[in-house]
């Protein structure tokens, strides 16, 4: 089937990523914002327009066991989930990762409990940071359907064999309809190939697969792990350039850096809010200030070579961060600040902490912290940890 | 009733040598027998062959050496199951150090 293009919603395009990608196995537990992706795929294995074996569990521990499973049989494994889904699947995670299955998942950026809610903010994912998982943070729909692509190719690299997770906001992305390019069949096929693999179970080669180690050799287990995850950035960038020369789009690979050659004052966001900073930072641009951007597409691997290489005349950078790691401050600003330390003129850093639950931070919101940043004192002994958007001041 | 035979274990050299979490089933390094008290002893007259012992012994150390019972001693553990189970009553524990 040639390419075309629809008017789907974030999840839709999600399901249809998936469907190019041809995954052998599927278990998922429908949990908003994400289910319109289980529906999708379900139907579309009911139609026969899928050929996967679809597996219904009843949980999401069970989901994320069953691709484990499959996935150490050798074959091309697909689930999703949301916030507390995903936390009913810790268990799981680190058995996947650790065991070097290539699992791709796909999780709708939710708020965790309590106060519940069902909208969006990054909690969820940063809660699981640790678990061995790649983390990719989309910004929209069809970056989503393209990474879905791009996901499988970058998992089952042989020099990688690590899962990986794709971030969509929940809502912002999941349940608002934009205009997709889905590519042909034939063109996914002829850039990602079938699965193969030797970390499997096979009655020609029997072999113990996610198996024990001890003080005398887990370190060395680790120190692979750490060592093979510290190269993925390479080949996340490589997948990235092939997948532009096939299918004419780019994304950047760790970053997107915009503007921030000359820029005094950046902003780091990830996912959906990017669009807004964006805007913002065009229109600034216009009046004269020195603004950039840097799109955080991964979390992990952290793209920390794109962070020391940014520019000297960066006085000031700004996180905002759609979490908080109660007691400290924002996950993405701890990163960051960790990288930026083995700089050696390294800027000042403000966290910004918005967006929780769904709220909404407007084009204005960013240019006021776009105007704090170029005046801030870093000689301040100001909190640099800022909610932003409270009821009161 | 064919058992894996002990294999030597080349540890690996440099990170590069380092596998996956996976290893070669029946991948056995060493023996395993130390915490033995009592020993299965066979008494081939009284055995009929039936190969219950080989059926129900958690370890796997019940095999045939010719077309009679035995059992592997670097492997049993000595938890009698053998001896519970086998009818004929050839099979007794005997404490280690007879």
């Amino acid at each position: 089937m040639t390419g075309y293009q629809d008017f789907i919603c974030g999840d839709e395009a999600i399901a249809l990523g998936v469907k190019l990608a041809r995954p052998n196995v599927i278990a998922a537990y429908p949990i908003t914002p994400q289910t319109i992706v289980v529906e999708k795929l379900s139907e579309y294995v009911e139609d026969g327009s899928l050929k996967s074996e679809y597996i219904h569990v009843e949980s999401e521990h069970s989901a994320i066991m069953a691709v484990l499973g499959a996935s150490a049989m050798g074959v091309r494994t697909f689930t999703a989930t949301s916030s507390q889904g995903l936390l009913y699947m810790v268990e799981g995670l680190p058995f996947v990762s650790g065991g070097r299955f290539p699992v791709v998942m796909m999780n709708a950026n939710r708020v965790i409990a309590v106060p519940w809610s069902i909208f969006n903010d990054h909690n969820d994912s940063l809660a699981v940071l640790n678990l061995g998982w790649i983390q990719m943070y989309v910004e929209d729909a069809q970056e989503a359907l393209d990474m879905v692509i791009q996901a499988y190719k970058i998992a089952e690299d042989p020099a990688v064999s690590t899962p990986l997770m794709i971030n969509l906001d929940g809502f912002v992305l999941t349940h608002t309809y934009e205009l997709v390019d889905i590519p042909g069949q034939d063109l996914v096929d002829k850039f990602l190939p079938p699965y193969v693999t030797t970390n499997k179970l096979s009655l020609e080669k029997p072999m113990s697969v996610c198996i024990g180690a001890g003080p005398d050799w887990h370190t060395e287990f680790r120190y692979k792990q750490q060592t093979d995850f510290m190269q993925i950035g390479k080949v996340i960038n490589n997948v990235d350039a092939e997948f532009a020369e096939m299918f004419g789009r780019s994304y950047g690979g760790l970053v997107e850096k915009y503007f921030c050659d000359d820029a005094e004052a950046i902003l780091v966001t990830m996912g959906s809010v990017t669009s807004t900073v964006r805007a913002v930072v065009d229109k600034m641009r216009l009046a004269g200030y020195k603004v950039g951007l840097l799109k955080l597409r991964f979390m992990r691997p952290f793209p920390l070579e794109e962070m020391l290489s940014l520019s000297d005349s960066v006085k000031t950078i700004g996180v905002l961060d759609k979490d908080v790691s109660y007691g400290f401050e924002g996950t993405v600003f701890t990163n960051v600040n960790s990288a930026l330390s083995r700089k050696k003129c390294s800027p000042a850093t403000v966290n910004f902490i918005g967006g929780l639950a769904g709220r909404n931070i407007s084009q204005n919101n960013f240019e006021d912290m776009f105007l704090e940043l170029l005046k801030f004192d870093s000689s301040s002994t100001e909190d640099r940890v800022k909610f932003i958007n409270l009821r009161w001041e | 009733m064919t058992r894996p035979e002990i294999s030597k274990f080349v540890a690996p050299k440099k990170p590069e040598e380092m596998p996956t979490p996976i290893a070669k089933a029946g991948f056995i390094i060493e023996k395993n027998a130390g915490w033995r008290n009592l020993r299965p002893v066979v008494n081939i007259e009284k055995c009929v062959n039936c190969l219950q012992c080989y059926l129900v012994c958690p370890e796997g150390t019940v095999y045939r050496a010719g077309d009679k019972v035995a059992i592997d001693y670097d492997f049993c553990k000595g938890c009698g199951i053998c001896a519970h189970e086998c009818r004929p009553q050839a099979i007794v524990m005997i404490p280690e150090e007879e």
